[in-house]
């Protein structure tokens, strides 16, 4: 029988069920192997739903570096029966089934072309324990021992974590390592004989990147950024992000000397009101944001449309899943570009931050941030499931010291009392951005009346057409000033000279950085430009302009992406290939490079995929 | 409407309060509602309320939603930053104003279709979030502005102008407000200024979430006979329970009254609302007795006004939070930013 053999590159997926606690000994052992400097990137693929329904957890183990979803699974850890026909199907031939043996499972439930290992998990954890409970969690503790000794994953690593995790709870610390050790010495002394092909071996590839998801990031970014106001409606997968900021709120925004926060924290009724809520605190000079996902979005787009209008800074953070509708709400998608690049009724346009990483997460929201307040409109970051409630191997966070907040235009009480004239609608620096002035300023001059009605550069009610022309022709002047302030796009060059180009964002990115590595090796060569931000800067132009044809990938059924592309630069919507990805997993690197190549000018096409194109 | 531009300058015996404004100074633009809409009394009734209290115009900011009523907060305190926000929704847009910044003086203007059809969820959850504001619901039962359909504060049995009778029961705004923990709930009608500025003012110096609800009659959709909005219906029907007057500070007491007569309530802003009951069997510190008087009296066809309920102990949202006392917006890097040196520790944590 075949047998997959890999040091330090393979997929190993756990099949459990909700709630059983597995997630915990499943992300232990993912960091056991990042301990052994060996990179790994492990996905969430769960339910909606609380306890009982089948959740999986996918790990990739890549010393190469690549972080992205691979695609097939080399061992397969079967801990759910109501899933594993379907389980065992995943396996790749001449990969590993993992599972409890304690019962009997019959000969046909098996296949031939995959090896076995059995380890009679329950039984070890039942004699051993008699809570009910206990014998549960530990019973995930003993599947990690016995996997870290088939894998060769050591010891020491595991007792380094338990001890970092079980700080001042010693006992804790003693009896998680006796049960790994139970299920490490299970294997030792019953299949003594038995090797597996994938194994764990110490490396140094990890450096100095740090472990974490994208909405804590984001949350991060947030506290760095100077957020004092959030408001947020539950939902999947954002919820974790405003959770986040709560806890790192808690722990830096206490005031020393009177315990008084420095922030406030509003679960409003819905998204109506989050949105709401982000409008009247950026209205009155507080940095302020909300986390929503596509279903939140679509409830705040009338408000969407007012801070377009009345120029209030906003940042809205999108974790985005699978829509329409309800649509797959614990799955990843990246479908609600159009949905906010152009939210709300009548002539609106909004800045769109696109991060790949947590890094970036934490990067683009603190960014936006500033953005909103220099811009006086709305900020959407747009991550996604994959990024969002992941975590990821990603670069440290860094911070400027001397950084400081940019607080945009807003005319100062001294700057009034000079005289200074103030005109809350009229563009006085030719950028199309206005001066403002925050309520309570001062006692005589620079009050204004906000509305979402139109009005002159004085903020006086009018309906006269030129009135709206001024206002809305300055807004498009302000979204050119965007262009240039939000995150460049970066441009990825081939090894070879090519023709060929490629677009593609966020959370694309790991499998992308692979597929490049693939289609290389199979003679294809593609420059890349990877899109940070929206509007469009001209850097995207001159990207498309200098390549004959140009893929986007995207991952949703519609190519948003492309539509915003051919929309705003006037493209022949010809030269741009879409490659798109939407069934709600997160697009993998065999998949991108597939899809190129497929859709590749004939020339370019491989001799050997010519002729089976010819015989197909 | 009136088309007659207001004199820029004021007569110079016009008096001066103790800030220094004369009431003109706390005027807006010239009103573009109906002649004799009550909307415009109120307006009047905010303006006198201000002036008296001796507030900085520039220390209020004025919020409302869409409709009649929340066009008007263009017509008074022209010194004040104002917002006409999206329909149903300035509950939670003043609710993030006040986070922002706890120190200005926050007043939502609002109709009954804003605030209790569209609007409804809002109104509620800024109510039983204690946001402080005076929060001034100017109640026609009509939607004025797209020509005379009933709204949901409209009576059951009440007729339109073109002659249809409301089938559904009407929202207690009241009621509700009082249900959920409002801390100062008052109604009012337009057309008796002398009761609705002390309930202004009483609202204004509150400090929590402070509910007026003001019968508001609409003369182009809404006073005719068949209405219980109408001027002459209100007129009719209307039972104060009490009368406050509104001091500054604490003034002796000077005319004689009954044991129980009178409530001296101290404000957050150290205001004294001295409150005289005008019937014996309302008790206007119990909430749910005054819950249940309201809803026996209108079952007997009375509209009951006056300043029915007060909690003097009132908190507000941001104590519930502990907000810190400088105001959010005030803010800089110094005292939000953590810094690398956290940072650093931070990636270390997620190694």
């Amino acid at each position: 029988m075949k047998r997959i053999e890999s040091i330090n590159e393979f997929v190993i997926k756990f099949a459990n069920v909700n709630g059983s606690g597995s997630a915990s000994a499943n992300e232990l052992f993912a960091k056991a192997i990042l301990r052994m400097g060996v990179p790994v990137s492990p996905r969430n693929i769960f339910p909606s739903n609380i306890q009982g329904l089948p959740t999986w957890y996918e790990v990739r183990v890549s010393e190469q570096g690549w972080l992205g979803r691979r695609g097939g699974i080399d061992m397969m850890v079967a801990m759910n029966p109501q899933t594993w026909d379907a389980d065992l199907a995943e396996i790749e031939p001449g990969g590993y089934l993992f599972y409890d043996s304690t019962r009997a499972i019959p000969d046909s439930k098996f296949r031939s072309d995959v090896h076995v290992i059995g380890v009679p998990l329950t039984e070890i954890s039942n004699s051993n324990y008699r809570d009910a409970r206990q014998r549960q969690l530990f019973k995930n503790i003993i599947y990690v021992g016995a996997l870290s000794m088939l894998l060769g994953v050591e010891p020491e690593v595991f007792e380094k974590l338990f001890a970092e995790q079980y700080k001042g709870k010693e006992l804790l610390l003693a009896s998680n390592m006796k049960a790994l050790h139970m299920g490490r010495d299970w294997v030792e002394q019953n299949l003594s004989g038995f090797s597996i092909g994938i194994k764990v071996q110490r490396a140094n590839n990890v450096g100095d990147r740090i472990f974490t998801d994208g909405n804590s990031a984001a949350a991060l970014g947030c506290l760095y950024g100077g957020a004092t106001v959030a408001a947020w409606y539950p939902i999947t997968p954002s919820s974790s992000l405003p959770e986040a900021f709560q806890s790192y709120c808690d722990k830096f925004r206490i005031d020393p000397a009177t315990g008084q926060r420095r922030f406030a924290i509003i679960q409003a009724e819905d998204e109506i009101a989050s949105i709401g809520i982000v409008v009247g605190a950026g209205w009155n000079g507080a940095r302020a944001f909300t986390a929503t996902s596509g279903p939140g979005i679509s409830l705040m787009t009338e408000f969407i449309g007012l801070a377009y209008f009345a120029e209030i800074p906003v940042v809205i953070i999108d974790v985005q899943r699978g829509g329409p509708s309800t649509g797959m709400p614990t799955r990843t998608q990246q479908s609600d570009l159009l949905a906010c690049a152009y939210a709300s009724h009548g002539d609106t346009k909004h800045v769109l931050l696109i991060p790949e990483d947590p890094y970036e997460c934490f990067d683009h929201a603190a960014a936006a941030l500033d953005l909103a307040e220099r811009l006086q409109t709305v900020v959407f970051v747009m991550t996604d499931l994959d990024i969002g409630m992941n975590q990821r191997l990603t670069r440290p966070f860094d911070w400027d010291e001397t950084r400081t907040f940019d607080r945009g235009k807003v005319m100062s009480a001294a700057e009034l009392e000079a005289g200074r004239d103030f005109g809350r609608y009229k563009d006085v620096d030719g950028d199309g951005i206005p001066w403002r002035t925050l309520p309570g300023t001062h006692p005589t001059k620079g009050a204004y009346f906000t509305r979402g009605t139109t009005r002159d550069p004085y903020a006086r009610y009018s309906e006269k057409g030129p009135d709206y022309m001024y206002n809305m022709e300055r807004l498009t002047r302000k979204f050119q000033t965007a262009a240039n302030l939000v995150p460049a796009p970066l441009e990825r060059k081939a090894r070879a000279a090519t023709r060929l180009g490629v677009i593609y964002f966020g959370s694309t990115s790991p499998a992308m950085a692979e597929a490049f590595h693939l289609l290389e090796e199979n003679g294809v060569y593609l420059d890349g430009l990877r899109l940070r931000a929206f509007p469009f800067s001209d850097a995207v132009r001159a990207f498309i302009d200098s390549h004959d044809e140009v893929f986007v990938v995207e991952q949703n059924r519609d190519a948003q992406m492309h539509t915003l592309l051919v929309t705003e630069l006037e493209i022949d919507p010809a030269r741009l290939v879409k490659v798109l990805h939407y069934d709600g997993t997160p697009v993998t690197a065999r998949f991108i490079s597939k899809a190129i190549r497929e859709r590749l000018p004939e020339r370019r096409r491989l001799p050997s995929e010519r002729k089976a194109k010819e015989a197909a | 409407m009136t088309y007659i531009a207001k004199p820029r300058l004021h007569h110079p015996s016009l008096t001066r309060n103790k800030v220094g404004y004369t009431r003109r100074d706390y005027e807006g633009r010239i009103s573009t509602l109906c002649a004799g809409c009550g909307h415009d009394s109120i307006s009047a009734a905010i303006v006198q309320a201000c002036w008296e209290l001796d507030i900085e115009p520039h220390r209020v900011a004025k919020l409302s939603g869409i409709g009649c009523s929340s066009k008007t907060p263009d017509y008074f305190l022209g010194a004040s930053h104002g917002f006409n926000t999206v329909h149903g929704r300035m509950p939670s847009v003043l609710t993030g104003a006040n986070l922002a910044n706890r120190e200005l003086i926050y007043l939502g203007v609002s109709g009954d279709g804003d605030s209790a059809s569209i609007g409804l969820g809002q109104f509620a959850n800024a109510m039983r979030r204690g946001v402080r504001m005076a929060y001034i619901v100017e109640n026609n039962g009509v939607y004025g502005l797209t020509k005379g359909q009933f709204s949901a504060t409209a009576d059951r049995g009440s007729k339109s102008k073109k002659g249809a009778l409301n089938q559904d029961n009407p929202i207690d705004l009241v009621g509700l407000a009082l249900q959920l923990g409002a801390t100062y709930v008052a109604r009012g009608f337009s057309g008796d200024k002398d009761q609705l500025v002390p309930l202004i003012k009483g609202a204004l110096g509150h400090g929590g979430a402070a509910f007026v609800d003001v019968i508001s009659p609409c003369v182009a959709f809404n006073n005719h006979s068949g209405s219980t909005k109408s001027y002459d219906y209100v007129r009719q029907h209307n039972e104060a329970v009490s009368r406050i007057d509104f001091m500054p500070t604490r003034e002796e007491i000077t005319a004689e009254y009954e044991p129980g007569e009178l409530i001296e309530v101290e404000q957050h802003d150290g205001s004294i609302l001295r409150l005289r009951k005008l019937d014996q069997d309302y008790d206007p510190t119990r909430r749910y007795a005054a819950l249940n008087t309201m809803h026996e009296r209108h079952e007997r066809g009375e509209i009951v006004t006056g300043l029915l309920y007060v909690d003097p102990l009132s908190l507000d949202l941001h104590a519930g939070l502990n907000t810190s006392h400088q105001p959010l917006n005030s803010l800089g890097p110094e005292e939000l930013c953590p810094g690398i040196g956290a940072l650093s520790k931070i990636n270390a944590a997620l190694r």
